[in-house]
């Protein structure tokens, strides 16, 4: 199997907090969703998704409430809260004047 | 977020733990439920799928760590490794009492010294500004620290330009009047101005000022605090209250601050004021003062010291009858104050220090030891799911806890040996090295402690912690897998223990040198009999005892009663004792030899005609003096060896005239030579001296000197008592022993504090080293068993296997020596200062250090060795 590319490193939570914004999910279809959205690019290790949802409860960026999927199973469903979404917006702030810089300095003269 | 509300709400998360975990590992169920479906639906078989979903997952217990420590509190960890730690160390309980003992020895050792460093050298000396102040002398070809005289300091204060203040001092029993009788006390004479020079203040009362000096004013003295404690009860009315000293009425005006102490006078009760009015004070060639001066700012000591020099220079142009060759001398008053001290405390220091690193070292290797023996519990728990981090913290716990526990120990041993240290110095000693008393656990002491026990407790956390960062899980799990560990830790144990071993050799080769040289100073040729000697000194003042014949008549009362005490085989009288500071010396010139521009300066003593006979003294040529020699005969003199050596070299000196004045007044015949008396401190050099017959120039101060036939100690009370017989005004001082006083004179003294302390780490280093070898050779005998079965199943001989054991062991030791000798000829620089009559580099203390040391790491050899030999072979082989 090849090896996929890692994400890039802090990148996780945002992903998880922009994921969630769409709409409160559970950890496996945070998971699946990613992979879906990447197009199978990247792939959330479930060693790492687990801690990282915990940092954002505690931060409280994110609330969880167990509830029942269509499939009558308890699951626990994460739902972004305001300073979540604000958090979101600093990060994705962030990301982007990153992206462009990098790509400014990847460019060719 | 701010910082509390997270806290907050983690704390809120901890309530709630258990219900948390349950529900995180529901949720990974769910999510590894989900999983396995999903690779179901791609068409696995279901058992594999479930195997492939749990290897994906990861290891969970890992995972519900991590996620647990996202959310606890650091010091919950931090608790937890703690109790972990304690519980570690408390299952092998040997190995935590060794490392906790051997530590705390280190770290108490350097604590103690430690303390006496600060309080001597560190602490800043009680004065204003210390820094700027110098202590002045003149110097005369005995020596450069010999006092000036009153009307030379006169001159020095108004000519100087260098200095914004300058003053004097002289130590000076007084003799006070009590209501049981007249009793001598410490005291010292200033110049008004002396405690402002110094920047203090009295604490109670006024400072002398300069109407003090004034002749006709009542006489006053300032009294240190101790002395109103202790003769005042530190009642504040003392102020006002007056004292009879030397038979002068004197008013008490103020009391010095606890703190302050002015070690070149000390110890010190009454400082009184120092009049012109004295006969000595009239007299230009009559010395009895030390200087005290403060520089004007911006002058540099060298400056100042060129300055004074240029004014004693022209005194001696002008007054060459009393000044000729008197020139000045100036030291810094730490200098003075600490001079002695300071490269003994650093050679202390320095021996505590590689107490302590040795004691590091030790427990260092068998914290090793024990960290190769947990590798398979280190490897077992990270395959467990302990992350690194995790492992490494629990070490740097342990390291700490150790480090931390013998610290506290440590501190407190430290607190006893302090005291014991202190003891090991004679009282008066100690008096007049008044800084020592702030010896003691104060903070610097503490954070010193603090400071050594961290630093103690990284190296013990981070030495094991690198350990297992090289190590591999998987090698740690294999079985038989320690081979190679084995020889990491074998070749860097051996390293360790090198150290060891050289850094004891060159405590042994101080300890040795300390010794030795102690040795040699308690046996230097003393030019007397020292046992047997009881001592004691009378003073008479007062009017009856103004007078030569008075004074004569209460040597012969003295002489008749002290000699019928049982036991008291002779009597007699100096005006100074042996092993003193050799000084009260005078000018004199060689009746026939023209006055030129030698400078000849002896020390004198009035001595009793018996008085050689009673030292037992070693008469060279000529006579002693006899009993009627008294001032209706001739004027002789006896001299001693170094006299004749200086003065009178390749002649007889027997027959030929001395005189005190430069003109030949009142000439004295030499009458006999006499094998030098050591006058001086033990390790001075001789001193010429001259002995005159007290008969002939009588005196009011009776040092006494009786040979006894029982020990000469219990005899001291009834002489006091005798004395006392005679008149009840005679102030009697210091009865003591000729013994004790050769035991506690400050140099033997000083000797024997370095050396019993140096010599004390040495043993511990010993000691300490040569268990650490034994550690590394018995642990390399415990990895090599199976080897060592091999070659004797194959014919090897018992002997051959002691061979094999006892090389090892003894290159190590042959390295460690080789170290310990290059660095202990590269420390002795250190030594070299403190050493009398022995070279830094005494060959015999070196070969004796070698064998010791090779001698002890034999033994701590023999045994690994004769176990290696006593291998069954087929057990050994059969063990794995």
């Amino acid at each position: 199997m090849a090896k996929r590319p890692d994400l890039l490193p802090g990148t996780l939570d945002m992903l998880i907090l922009k994921t969630l914004s769409r709409a409160p999910m559970h950890g496996y279809g945070i998971a699946l969703s990613i992979k879906r959205q990447s197009e199978d690019v990247l792939t959330v290790e479930e060693g790492s998704l687990y801690p990282a949802l915990q940092r954002l409860l505690l931060q409280g960026w994110v609330k969880a409430e167990w509830k029942m999927t269509e499939t009558k199973r308890r699951a626990r469903f994460y739902t972004l809260t305001a300073a979540g979404r604000r958090q979101l917006g600093l990060e994705l702030t962030q990301f982007e004047q990153m992206i462009a810089a990098i790509g400014r300095v990847l460019q060719d003269a | 977020m701010n910082w509390l509300a997270r806290t907050l709400r983690k704390l809120f998360f901890i309530a709630g733990r258990d219900r948390r975990n349950r529900e995180l590992e529901e949720e990974m169920a769910f999510h590894r439920g989900l999983a396995e479906k999903e690779l179901v639906a791609d068409g696995l078989p279901p058992d594999r799928a479930h195997y492939a979903v749990i290897r994906q997952f990861g290891n969970e217990a890992r995972l519900r760590d991590e996620s647990a420590a996202a959310t606890s509190l650091w010091c919950e960890t931090a608790l937890h490794d703690l109790r972990f730690a304690v519980r570690q160390l408390r299952r092998s309980p040997g190995f935590a009492a060794t490392a906790i003992l051997i530590l705390t020895l280190g770290i108490g050792a350097a604590v103690a010294i430690f303390s006496f460093v600060d309080a001597a050298l560190i602490r800043p000396l009680p004065y204003r500004d210390s820094s700027r102040l110098a202590i002045l002398y003149e110097s005369i070809p005995l020596g450069p620290r010999f006092h000036l005289s009153y009307l030379d300091y006169l001159d020095w204060k108004q000519q100087n330009t260098v200095f914004s203040s300058l003053d004097v001092y002289a130590p000076y029993g007084f003799v006070l009047q009590t209501p049981a009788g007249s009793q001598q006390v410490d005291g010292v004479r200033v110049s008004a101005g002396f405690f402002r020079t110094l920047g203090v203040t009295p604490v109670l009362g006024r400072d002398l000022d300069t109407r003090d000096e004034q002749p006709n004013q009542q006489r006053t003295a300032l009294l240190s605090y101790a002395a109103w404690q202790r003769r005042f009860g530190g009642r504040k009315d003392v102020l006002g209250q007056s004292v009879t000293l030397d038979g002068n009425l004197t008013t008490i005006v103020g009391v010095l601050p606890r703190t302050f102490h002015f070690a070149p006078a000390e110890p010190a009760d009454f400082w009184g004021i120092e009049r012109s009015t004295g006969g000595c004070e009239k007299r230009r060639d009559c010395h009895n003062l030390f200087g005290v001066a403060r520089l004007k700012p911006g002058v540099s000591f060298n400056a100042a010291f060129a300055d004074i020099r240029t004014i004693a220079d022209n005194l001696a142009r002008q007054y060459p009858d009393s000044n000729r060759d008197q020139k000045a001398f100036m030291l810094p008053i730490t200098e003075v104050i600490l001079g002695d001290i300071r490269p003994i405390l650093l050679v202390v220091l320095a021996g505590a220090s590689l107490l302590l690193l040795i004691a590091a070292v030790n427990v260092a290797s068998l914290l090793l030891v024990r960290t190769e023996r947990r590798r398979r519990e280190t490897a077992v728990r990270g395959a467990l799911g302990a992350s690194r981090a995790r492992l490494i913290r629990q070490f740097v716990t342990e390291g700490m806890v150790l480090a931390l526990s013998s610290g506290v120990l440590g501190v407190l041993s430290a607190w006893g040996a302090m005291d014991m240290f202190l003891r090991l110095l004679p009282k008066d000693m100690l008096a007049s090295m008044p800084y020592l008393e702030r010896v003691g656990l104060n903070p610097a002491v503490l954070a010193f402690a603090v400071l050594v026990a961290l630093a103690g407790g990284l190296f013990f956390s981070l030495l094991p912690a690198w350990r297992v960062m090289a190590a591999d899980i998987r090698d740690g799990l294999a079985e038989g897998a320690r081979g190679s560990s084995g020889t990491v830790w074998r070749r860097f144990g051996s390293h360790l223990v090198v150290a060891e071993l050289a850094m004891a050799v060159v405590l042994l080769v101080g300890a040795g040198l300390l010794g030795k040289s102690l040795y040699r100073l308690l046996h230097t040729d003393l030019g007397l009999v020292p046992d047997h000697l009881a001592l004691l000194a009378v003073v008479a003042t007062g009017h009856s005892y103004d007078s030569a014949p008075q004074q004569v008549a209460l040597e012969r009362q003295l002489q008749s009663r002290l000699s019928m005490l049982p036991g008291v085989r002779s009597v007699a009288f100096t005006t100074a004792l042996p092993l003193g500071d050799a000084d009260g010396t005078s000018t004199f010139s060689i009746v026939g030899v023209p006055p030129d521009q030698v400078h000849r300066e002896v020390a004198v003593r009035d001595v009793s005609a018996n008085y050689f006979s009673t030292l037992e003294a070693r008469l060279v040529s000529g006579r002693y003096f006899v009993e009627d020699e008294d001032a209706t005969r001739p004027r002789v003199v006896v001299i001693n060896q170094q006299l004749a050596k200086q003065y009178f070299p390749g002649q007889n000196p027997i027959g030929r005239q001395v005189s005190f004045s430069s003109n030949g007044k009142a000439p004295m015949q030499i009458v006999g030579l006499i094998d030098d008396i050591q006058e001086g401190q033990l390790d001075a050099a001789p001193r010429a001296a001259m002995y005159l017959p007290f008969l002939q120039s009588p005196g009011n101060y009776f040092a006494v000197v009786i040979r006894t036939t029982q020990r000469e100690d219990s005899l001291l009370p009834v002489a006091v008592a005798a004395v006392h017989q005679v008149d009840p005004r005679l102030a009697v001082d210091e009865p003591i022993t000729m013994a004790e006083r050769l035991h506690d004179s400050p140099s033997a003294s000083l000797h024997r504090c370095s050396a019993w302390l140096v010599g004390g780490f040495a043993v511990l280093a010993l000691v300490l080293s040569t268990v650490g070898l034994y550690g590394v050779i018995a642990y390399s005998v415990g990895q090599r068993t199976r080897e060592i079965g091999v070659r004797m199943a194959l014919g090897a001989q018992r002997s051959s296997i002691y061979r094999l054991i006892l090389r090892q062991a003894g290159a190590l030791t042959l390295v460690g020596i080789l170290f310990g000798l290059t660095g202990s000829l590269a420390a002795t620089s250190l030594v070299g200062k403190l050493l009398f009559q022995v070279r830094s580099w005494d060959l015999t203390t070196l070969a004796a250090v070698a064998l010791v040391l090779a001698a002890a790491a034999m033994v701590a050899s023999f045994l690994p060795a004769h176990r290696a030999a006593s291998v069954n072979p087929t057990e050994a082989l059969h063990a794995e």
